[in-house]
């Protein structure tokens, strides 16, 4: 909340910088959707014919569809086993001190920062070394690796909002440590568990540097079919699929803001 | 898990026997060349991600009314989840010489024939700038959202100006998510791959697409693999440098 003594010039100027800097986050999204009723094949602004072929077109399109197919197991067994390893390092880390504990967060947390390049690559040398083939395990297992940090943040966060004294009183009343983590812990940690679940789910879905690297023809999940289309064809069919995905997603979030509270589960703002 | 990634990619050195070659080519000047390309662009990116996000961040922090901070929320990170591929796709549509951007600015007079954006820095800095934007304001958001209001409102009753007030009190107590905002952007930024490979097309390349490149164009990964070791060293020994650098600042901000 502003306070009322800010002068109404800097509030009209802040308020116009802001609004700058949200067209050019949207500026994008806008213009593909225009590309994506565009009649006809070439760009044009503004479009001179609308038309929904380029949807059609693109739903129908194979290498789409083996992408989404192949992409939901990749994101399902992905953000799944993402989701309770991380839980578990997330309530270790929380709970317990041990040596070395520094050290596990810098391993757990180095995928923000290592570039996934490196990561793809690495996964690809150490599966072919191995005598793995370019099957969906090393992706899965890629994918886990990069998603971890996220899950970890949101457990870990939720796990810090938790009042201690539920569980003490549950321990009080007679409840066994396993008791209290399955009456009490989980159910509190629901919203933190579903967050981090979300969250990891649309990055590995989305995840596209690393996935090129451990993926082959039969894999290859959605954003790599679509990098394939854009290097060959120049049609707005993959407009017409980037509007359906910037929809899906964004009504994703929606959902989760009203649900979940994003800017609790992202940190930016507090139930104080 | 990660460190058997970091501990196998070096020795997925020897195929052939261990050898140093690999490193030492590094040093040519045209790999040289791409690694500095590189550094500058990721710097360029978080600097002007920061500048823009700055704001962003402030007013979602500081929005008064719940629907225009989930607004400006949601606004901010649906890009954060939509994928390189799909945003920079989004990008060269705005920026291709028939695109938006060129469309526009020949209705309106403005220019004669279009002007190239694609292929060139611009083009890429402008499309990896929106693609750090939401993290950076993520992170600047957790930043602002900690500091107590209080401190603001004492300068304020101390006869502080708002800009006063917020270059002597908010600015510096946000420098901590600052440091993690830029820290993060440069290290996204120097793990993209699609944008430079995509609206750079060749002319602007990034080691990420130097080890794509050499990967699966060339085969070549022994040289790939000890490409992306001295990325990922590289990239450390900057973040490593801008933290040393921001410790001072660090200070002010704790005082």
């Amino acid at each position: 909340m502003r306070e009322g003594s800010a002068h109404p010039l800097l509030r009209l100027l802040g308020g116009t910088t802001v609004a700058a800097i949200l067209g050019f986050l949207i500026l994008p999204a806008f213009v593909v959707t225009l590309a994506a009723f565009n009649g006809k094949a070439i760009l044009s602004f503004p479009p001179e014919t609308w038309s929904w072929r380029w949807f059609i077109k693109a739903i129908a399109y194979q290498d789409f569809q083996a992408g989404l197919h192949n992409g939901l197991i990749v994101t399902g067994w992905a953000s799944s086993i993402a989701l309770v390893v991380g839980a578990a390092f997330a309530l270790a880390l929380d709970r317990y001190r041990f040596r070395l504990k520094r050290t596990l967060e810098l391993v757990l947390l180095s995928p923000l920062v290592i570039p996934h390049f490196t990561i793809g690559l690495g996964f690809l040398i150490l599966a072919a070394q191995l005598g793995f083939a370019r099957g969906y395990a090393v992706i899965v297992a890629c994918h886990i690796v990069l998603v971890l940090p996220f899950v970890l943040r949101s457990v870990y966060i939720s796990l810090r909002n938790l009042d201690p004294s539920l569980e003490l009183a549950a321990a009080s009343l007679g409840a066994p440590p396993h008791r209290v983590l399955t009456s009490i812990t989980l159910p509190l940690l629901v919203p933190g568990l579903v967050s981090g679940w979300l969250f990891a789910a649309i990055l590995s879905f989305n995840e596209f540097t690393a996935s090129l690297f451990v993926t082959a023809q039969r894999t290859q999940t959605l954003p790599v079919a679509m990098y394939n289309y854009v290097r060959e064809f120049a049609d707005p069919s993959m407009a017409a699929i980037s509007v359906i995905y910037i929809a899906g997603t964004a009504m994703l979030l929606i959902f989760a803001n009203a649900f979940l509270g994003l800017g609790k589960v992202l940190n930016v703002e507090h139930s104080r | 898990m990660q460190y058997s990634v970091r501990a196998y990619v070096p020795g997925s050195l020897d195929p052939g026997g261990f050898t140093l070659d690999n490193f030492t080519a590094l040093t040519k000047p045209l790999y040289a060349r791409v690694f500095l390309d590189t550094i500058w662009i990721c710097f360029l990116t978080a600097f002007f991600a920061l500048i823009v996000g700055y704001p962003l961040a402030y007013a979602l922090v500081r929005a008064r009314h719940v629907a225009l901070k989930s607004a400006i929320l949601v606004i901010t990170i649906t890009p954060l989840f939509l994928g390189e591929v799909v945003r920079t796709y989004s990008w060269i549509v705005v920026l291709g010489n028939n695109g938006f951007l060129n469309t526009m600015l020949l209705k309106s007079g403005l220019i004669d024939a279009p002007v190239q954006f694609m292929f060139t820095r611009f083009g890429v800095v402008t499309a990896l700038v929106h693609v750090t934007l939401p993290i950076m304001v993520i992170m600047l958001a957790a930043a602002l959202s900690h500091i107590d209001r209080d401190y603001e409102r004492a300068a304020a009753s101390l006869g502080a100006g708002p800009i006063r007030a917020f270059v002597t009190v908010t600015l510096p107590l946000s420098t901590p998510g600052i440091i993690a905002g830029v820290t993060t952007a440069f290290a996204w930024t120097f793990s993209a791959f699609a944008t430079p490979q995509l609206i750079g097309g060749g002319q602007v390349n990034m080691v990420a697409n130097l080890v794509y490149q050499l990967g699966f164009a060339s085969f070549n990964f022994p040289f790939a693999a000890s490409l992306s070791v001295a990325g990922l060293v590289l990239a450390f020994a900057v973040l490593a440098l801008m933290r040393a650098a921001a410790t001072p600042f660090e200070r002010i901000g704790a005082q």
